[in-house]
C-alpha cells in the first residue's frame, strides 16, 4: 500500500476511535453486567469458533 | 382483568415486533451480501487498481459513519446501505484476485467464504435460540475493537507479518463476539433498527472474511 494511502487510512481509523471511545465508555461504565454463567456461554461458542478457524487451517494445508 | 390483558396484548405486540425485526435485518443482510458478491465480482472482472479499491474501502466507511447514521430512519437508508455495501464489495476485488492466483487459491478463497457463513450462521443462531443477554460484552468488546484498530494502524507502517497474523486471530475473535453481541441487542430490544442492525451485522460478517482469508492465505503452504 502507497505511504499517502496509509496515512489518509490512519486518519479515518483515527476519527473511527475517536468517534468509538464515547460508546465503548460508556459500555464499561454503564453497560449491564455479567451475571454467573453469562461468560461461560459467551466463550464457548468463541473457543468453537477458535477449534473450526484450526479445522479450516488444516484443511487447506492438506 | 383489563390490566392482564393490556400486559399480554404489550408482550405480544413486543414480541411481534422483535420478529419483525429480526426477518427484515436477515433479509437485507442476504440481499446486501448477495449485492456485495457480486460487486467483488465485477471488481475481479474489471481489475481495478488497489488505489481504487483502497478508496472504495475509505469511502464506504466514511459513508458507513457519517452518512448511514443520518439516514438510517428514513427510506434513503436502504440506498445508502447498498451503496456502502457495494463499495466495500468492490474494494475486495483486487485482494481476491491475489488470493485466486495462488495455486491453492480458489480452495482458500472457498474455504474462507464458506468458513465465514458457518461462524455466522451459528454463532448467530446460538443468539436467536439462547435467548441468552449478551449485552455484557459490550465494555470488552468495544475496548478491544480500539486496541486492535489502533495495532492495526501501527502494522500498516510496522509491517511485521507474525503481527499481522495475530491480529487477524483476534479480529475474528471480537468480530465472532460481536455477532453473539448484535444479535443478542436485536432479540432483547437494544437495538430497533434493522438498517443500523444489518449494518452492524455486515461488517463483523465482512472481517470475518478478510481475516480468515488472511489466516488461510498465509497458513496454506502456497
Amino acid at each position: 500500500m502507497e505511504m499517502w494511502l496509509k496515512i489518509i487510512g490512519a486518519v479515518i481509523f483515527g476519527l473511527i476511535i475517536v468517534r468509538m471511545y464515547p460508546v465503548a465508555k460508556h459500555w464499561m461504565e454503564h453497560g449491564p453486567k455479567a451475571e454467573k454463567g453469562d461468560w461461560q456461554a459467551a466463550i464457548l461458542p468463541l473457543l468453537a469458533v477458535i477449534g473450526f478457524v484450526i479445522l479450516l487451517i488444516a484443511m487447506v494445508r492438506m | 382483568m383489563n390490566r392482564v390483558d393490556f400486559s399480554v396484548a404489550s408482550q405480544a405486540g413486543s414480541t411481534l415486533a422483535t420478529n419483525k425485526l429480526i426477518k427484515n435485518t436477515y433479509m437485507l443482510l442476504s440481499a446486501t451480501l448477495v449485492f456485495s458478491a457480486i460487486m467483488a465480482a465485477v471488481s475481479i472482472a474489471v481489475q481495478p487498481s488497489q488505489t481504487i479499491a483502497m478508496v472504495c474501502l475509505f469511502g464506504g466507511m466514511l459513508i458507513g459513519m457519517f452518512v448511514l447514521p443520518k439516514t438510517a430512519n428514513s427510506s434513503a437508508g436502504l440506498g445508502v446501505i447498498f451503496l456502502i455495501t457495494g463499495l466495500l464489495g468492490f474494494a475486495l476485488g483486487p485482494m481476491l484476485t491475489q488470493y485466486l492466483a495462488l495455486p491453492k487459491g480458489p480452495q482458500i478463497v472457498g474455504t474462507a467464504f464458506g468458513g465465514t457463513g458457518i461462524i455466522f450462521l451459528a454463532l448467530s443462531g446460538y443468539a436467536l435460540t439462547s435467548k441468552r443477554d449478551f449485552s455484557f460484552m459490550g465494555g470488552f468488546l468495544f475496548a478491544g475493537m480500539m486496541v486492535v484498530m489502533l495495532a492495526l494502524v501501527a502494522n500498516w507502517f510496522l509491517e511485521i507479518p507474525a503481527l499481522g497474523l495475530a491480529l487477524s486471530a483476534g479480529i475474528i475473535l471480537l468480530m465472532s463476539g460481536l455477532i453473539l453481541f448484535d444479535t443478542s441487542r436485536m432479540v432483547n430490544g437494544g437495538e430497533t433498527n434493522y438498517i443500523h442492525a444489518t449494518f452492524s451485522l455486515y461488517l463483523n460478517i465482512f472481517n470475518i472474511f478478510i481475516h480468515l482469508l488472511h489466516i488461510l492465505g498465509v497458513m496454506s503452504d502456497d
